[in-house]
């Protein structure tokens, strides 16, 4: 299952997706946030599934574009370390801030 | 001093029903399910995976006293207690406060279980256009969730956002539906996003003079307009089912499939047997039977104890 936590508003899209597929619940990812904000937990979208699943911090939903923005601030060339952190390739960061800045808006 | 009446024109009717021909006493398991939601609380009874009751009532300012609430109005006209209930799943915006629940289960998960339900395992798609959210569900054959978005920030394109428009226009919110249709021709939608701000431009309107008719169309519409964002993002599979309040309201629903190019799934049980006897279709109680349907899975599969005190 995709699980895209965040939000779409007026300035683009602010989503962290989790591949529950992929996600075996190791819990690299929860480290290696700055900002807290995963956290390994039962399936709250498959109540049937028995592993633990990565999953945003409920507090944090609300607010994913400004908690996950110190790691995403060079335009997205580098992935922000949640992703980074995982081998399988369970998490993904949505476009936004390149959509609302250009892609490249440094440069002119 | 003389106080004027206050109509409230966003106040919709509550209902309840119970299925007379299913006799509780006769089945293995009753479960129910309570979706507390943000304007709107709905309890189900089931009795081994059948619909009994249902309730669907207004979210008071208290969670605990809305399930209790629509809980006892379910149950009004039935000699079912709840202490009889075996096994009770909590779900919606609420979920963690309803007191008569073993367990809580987010309505995503529930919906997506319920929409299978009721509009059948063809359903790929739900929509559920809730109070105070709307969430976008891709589903499997067993309604299952796959993939799911929600928008929960901004009230447009919610519930509650059409009852602050009923409110504003001072048209009951039932009526907007078939009124935005009595028009000559499709005016161009409110282009505000925010619901705050398509207030301040639908005042405007009415003060240019604009039929109020005229108003409620591109309300619908830019809330049609809006949904259809969040389904494309999401990606839209055939077949397409809508649930939650919005569901009723054939403006905005006769909008999003124009705009979407794709027809939503007939507003009937897919169940030959409940279709045939024409049973009430209400497709605010979605969460509910969704999450009494898992409680049932859950005392089959043995994951939980009954719970029955009486």
């Amino acid at each position: 299952m995709l699980a895209n936590y965040g939000f779409k508003d007026g300035s683009g899209d602010w989503f962290l997706s989790v591949d529950t597929d992929k996600c075996n619940g190791c819990g690299k990812c929860v480290e290696v946030c700055p900002k807290k904000a995963l956290e390994v937990g039962e399936d709250e979208y498959d109540p049937f599934r028995e592993e633990p699943v990565v999953k945003v911090v409920a507090g944090e939903r609300k607010k994913l574009r400004y908690t996950c923005a110190p790691c995403k601030p060079g335009f997205g060339e580098n992935p922000a370390p949640c992703a980074a952190a995982c081998e399988f390739g369970a998490i993904a960061h949505s476009d936004g801030w390149k959509l609302l800045y250009g892609q490249n808006s440094l440069n002119g | 001093m003389v106080e004027a009446k206050k109509v409230e024109f966003w106040r919709w009717p509550e209902t309840s029903w119970v299925n007379p021909d299913v006799d509780w006493k006769k089945g293995k398991f009753v479960t129910a399910g309570v979706d507390v939601g943000s304007v709107s609380s709905q309890a189900v009874i089931m009795v081994d995976g059948q619909l009994y009751a249902y309730s669907n009532t207004r979210t008071g300012s208290n969670s605990p006293d809305s399930a209790l609430k629509c809980m006892n109005m379910a149950l009004k006209e039935s000699d079912l207690k709840v202490d009889t209930i075996d096994y009770c799943i909590g779900t919606g915006y609420g979920r963690v406060n309803v007191p008569m629940a073993q367990q809580t289960i987010t309505e995503i998960a529930c919906h997506a279980r319920g929409a299978n339900f009721m509009y059948g395992p063809e359903i790929r798609t739900v929509l559920d256009m809730g109070g105070q959210d709307c969430k976008a569900i891709r589903c499997d054959e067993r309604g299952k969730v796959m993939k799911f978005m929600m928008n929960d920030k901004c009230a447009a394109g919610t519930g509650r956002g059409m009852e602050v428009f009923a409110d504003l226009i001072r048209v009951p919110v039932w009526e907007i539906g078939p009124r935005s249709f009595q028009v000559e021709k499709e005016p161009p939608m409110i282009s505000s996003t925010c619901v705050v701000f398509a207030k301040t431009e639908v005042v405007g309107l009415l003060q240019e003079g604009v039929p109020e008719n005229e108003i409620m169309a591109a309300y619908c519409a830019a809330m049609a307009h809006r949904i259809t964002e969040l389904l494309n993002r999401l990606g839209m599979e055939e077949k397409f089912a809508i649930t939650g309040g919005i569901a009723k309201n054939e403006g905005v629903v006769k909008r999003l499939e124009k705009e979407l190019g794709v027809k939503a799934t007939d507003k009937v049980w897919h169940a030959p047997k409940m279709r045939d006897k024409g049973l009430p279709f209400d497709t605010q109680i979605a969460g509910g039977i969704g999450a009494a349907l898992f409680a049932f899975a859950m005392l089959e599969r043995g994951k939980a104890q009954s719970a029955r005190k009486a």
